[in-house]
């Protein structure tokens, strides 16, 4: 059972990867687009693409952390206190990117909204990389059970986390970036779809150079966890490295759905080759799955409301993401912000039309 | 500073000043995220139903400002979940498994209403009426489950049950159920919820209270005074009943708390209900105050001889900390509960008389001060319960000592110190978009276009002529 809870738990931190930290790096891209005109056409595309989504992406999180604390529990405490920094950082990341959020939601200056897409990029970066050098701690063994037993810096400040930490950034902005493509194309806003492409493909390969000095710093660093993510993880390692390149493939092409859901494939392949390697331990090499898990009762409930959530959750997301894709959710052309796309709006693209008023007004 | 302070690990302080800071910021955001939708859904069906464009304009105004403050609520939700383990780990540690299953619940049931508040913000223009209205009904419900998880795992803090600790000082036999269905949950869950509405009513209808008496004397306003002010209005006298029968069960679950609550030095019958005054906890007596003879004791048990036990039967070390602060605190929420009643009553009357928001400048004046009121009450409330169950962070089980974390006090006090700079910018960034947003609304109702509350978006022309 304790297993079952813990692959449920790696599902929900998929997920997560596959859509939070995909909008993470939507908010590296806003981050890095340029000055105010420049820039205004993709972060009118990000903006529209993440504003409906980003707070049901976000809840994975949350999700992750309560699942943790009631399924393991020891664990959960002794990650949080000896990781105190890198955590308290990327929480920092989350409330920045939210102010960043609220403030240019209706921000009427051009100054403030500035300062707000400033806050949104830094949070967007901060997070990511602290999660995952927060990851990288828990891959090399550095976390010990018990309250702060582990050291309070080195534990994240150290080669194989950072490359960690990196890794996941790379990630959120190359799985952004096909996401985004795809968005361009649902638009029909040609001009982005080349520039998101190029995006995609220096992300790609930043990616995978990370993910190489990954495994070789891991080889340094925790010899056995290398041993462990190459001998058991390889069919995982290459089947991501196959869906990645196949979505950068396809984004070519104008299989929009098929393009995103190859592009998810490949990141929860990552995250399973991560789990295969640590399995059977929650904290290696020091602590099981199932030493760490609690009670019995507590784990059948947890089942049992997973099931539950399934069933509530589920229905609604589909329902969320069809309507988002049919084009029937979108700002009010009051409240919204999104510059005039040119000439370049197509039939169908109404969600943009309709709000571009009011941004160039203000701009 | 009081010497049981003193004595505990100096990360204690600024783990217990951080928390208490996000919390009490959190707090602000959830009356809204539970009432909030009720108020729009309300607005929504009275529009749909009588073809009124004011008040789906009112209904759809109401869904952004859902919106904003269900974003900024879900931000401040995340860092209490990240300080459940960051500042709290003791507890999660050992008791993560006991009472972590509401929290589990609570997560999903946000992340459904996230998606459902999703929908209803952003399907205005496209959905069909009636779909949309469906798709937004199943938010406020979604809403009180939340909130019933969360007022289950703090209500556990105070009356912890569903396990047992064996000889080894281990825990067995865990029964999440019964640790969900605590003894104090049905008195906190319903004097919370109905704190809840109560807040984001009295918040909302004060705001247009405001622009009636600058003289928007229109619908608009009217629909925004009356629909709010009619459900605090209904719920004011109710939680006066379920305040007093919450606070008879504290005297019988917490005598500890209610004795701070009420200040109560010396045990004993015809205990005197002490208004204010400064509890000396050296000498365990009160300075000042009013002191209205025997009312206590008839309050908690319906006579003047009734017993109250006193601090005096808590050891000194298991005292809480901050006695004053709680009974101020306590005398505070009561005071600003009689208030409100008070208004309640005279928006009853004079409603019954003219069917219309009274004209008394008095009365409007009052109403416009209820919004902050409430919030106040709602503030006071919850540091009657938090401050009141120190030193236990699990009553009578775990002090919060034994909790925190072991992290450097040094470190907690720099994320302590940025954190409250952060949510200062949050808190200043809020207001001023919330105040841009309605600056915005005022503006567009001289036109048309914003009382075409359905119906396809207008062109690019039409915006721009």
């Amino acid at each position: 059972m304790s297993v079952t809870v813990a692959a449920i738990l790696v599902l929900a931190l998929t997920l997560y990867a596959c859509t939070g930290i995909a909008d993470y790096g939507a908010g590296f891209w806003d981050l890095t687009a340029g000055g105010r005109d420049r820039g205004r056409l993709p972060r009118s595309l990000i903006d529209n693409a993440v504003t409906p989504v980003w707070e049901a992406n976000h809840v994975w999180l949350i999700y992750v952390l309560v699942l943790c604390w009631t399924g393991f529990g020891s664990t959960f405490a002794s990650v949080m206190s000896t990781l105190y920094i890198p955590l308290a950082l990327a929480l920092l990341g989350i409330v920045l990117r939210a102010a960043g959020f609220a403030m240019s939601k209706d921000a009427a200056r051009a100054r403030m909204r500035h300062l707000a897409g400033w806050l949104f990029g830094v949070g967007s970066f901060l997070t990511p990389f602290c999660l995952g050098t927060a990851v990288g701690a828990v891959l090399t063994g550095r976390i010990p059970v018990g309250n702060a037993a582990g050291d309070e810096i080195t534990s994240w400040l150290n080669p194989s986390s950072i490359l960690a930490g990196l890794l996941t950034v790379a990630v959120g902005a190359y799985v952004s970036a096909v996401y985004l493509l795809a968005e361009a194309h649902r638009h029909g806003t040609a001009a982005l779809h080349g520039y998101f492409r190029f995006r995609a493909r220096a992300a790609g390969v930043t990616g995978l150079l990370l993910g190489l000095g990954l495994l070789l710093a891991l080889h340094v660093d925790e010899r056995q966890m290398f041993d462990r993510v190459v001998q058991r993880g390889w069919p995982l390692l290459l089947l991501s490295l196959a869906l990645l390149a196949g979505s950068f493939r396809l984004a070519a092409g104008v299989r929009v759905w098929r393009m995103r859901l190859v592009a998810a494939g490949g990141i929860a392949a990552l995250v399973g080759a991560w789990a295969v390697a640590q399995y059977p331990y929650l904290l290696p090499f020091s602590l099981t799955v199932q030493d760490g898990a609690a009670g019995p009762a507590t784990l059948r409930w947890l089942l049992i409301w997973f099931v539950g959530a399934l069933v509530l959750v589920v229905p609604a997301l589909i329902l969320l993401f069809w309507l988002d894709q049919k084009g029937e959710l979108g700002e009010d052309p009051a409240t919204s912000r999104i510059p005039a796309q040119g000439g370049s709006v197509q039939e169908g693209s109404s969600v943009q039309e309709g709000s571009v008023q009011e941004g160039s007004a203000q701009a | 500073m009081n010497a049981d302070l003193l004595a505990a690990p100096a990360q204690l302080l600024p783990a217990r000043e951080q928390m208490a800071l996000t919390l009490m910021f959190h707090i602000v955001f959830v009356p809204f995220g539970i009432a909030l939708p009720t108020m729009m859904l309300i607005a929504n069906y009275k529009g749909l139903k009588r073809n009124d464009t004011v008040a789906l304009t009112l209904a759809r105004r109401w869904s952004h400002a859902a919106g904003l403050t269900f974003a900024v609520g879900a931000a401040s939700g995340t860092v209490l979940s990240f300080e459940m383990g960051l500042l709290w780990p003791g507890l999660t540690g050992k008791f993560g498994e006991v009472f972590g299953l509401p929290f589990a619940i609570e997560g999903v049931l946000f992340f459904l209403e996230a998606i459902l508040v999703a929908i209803y913000i952003y399907g205005w223009r496209r959905l069909k009426p009636w779909t949309h209205f469906w798709l937004g009904m199943p938010i406020p419900f979604v809403a009180i489950g939340g909130a019933f998880s969360i007022i289950s795992a703090n209500a556990w803090m105070n009356m912890p049950a569903g396990f047992t600790i064996d000889a080894n000082g281990q825990i067995t036999d865990v029964d999440p159920i019964g640790a969900i269905f605590n003894k104090a949950l049905p008195y906190e869950f319903g004097h919370f919820l109905v704190a809840a509405y109560m807040a984001a009513a009295f918040a909302v209808a004060s705001i247009y209270v405001v622009g009636w008496l600058k003289g928007r004397r229109d619908r608009y306003h009217r629909l925004g005074i009356l629909i709010p002010l009619t459900i605090a209005t209904v719920l004011t006298p109710v939680q006066f009943v379920v305040g007093d029968l919450t606070a008879v069960a504290v005297f019988k679950d917490q005598p500890a708390k209610f004795a701070a609550m009420e200040v109560v030095t010396e045990s004993g019958t015809h205990q005197p209900e002490v208004l204010f005054g400064r509890y000396d906890s050296a000498t365990n007596t009160v300075e000042g105050g009013l002191s209205v003879p025997g009312l206590n004791s008839w309050l908690a048990g319906g006579s003047v001889d009734t017993y109250v036990p006193g601090l005096d039967q808590v050891p000194p070390e298991n005292r809480p900390s901050n006695v004053t602060i709680v009974h101020w605190a306590f005398d505070i929420m009561v005071g600003v509960g009689t208030v409100l009643l008070l208004l309640a009553f005279w928006f009853f009357v004079a409603y019954w008389r003219r069917r219309d928001v009274p004209d008394n400048r008095v009365f409007l004046w009052f109403a416009a001060s209820a919004g902050v009121l409430t919030y106040i009450a709602v503030e006071a409330g919850w540091i009657v319960t938090e401050v009141g169950r120190q030193p236990w962070i699990v009553y009578n089980i775990m002090r919060t000592e034994e909790a925190v974390t072991n992290t450097d006090a040094g470190t907690l006090w720099i994320s302590f110190s940025l954190i409250a700079l952060l949510y200062l910018s949050l808190a200043i960034g809020t207001i001023t978009v919330l105040r841009a947003m309605s600056r915005r609304w005022r503006r567009s109702d001289q036109t048309d276009d914003e009382l075409a509350v359905y119906g396809p978006r207008p062109s690019i022309e039409e915006v721009s002529s």
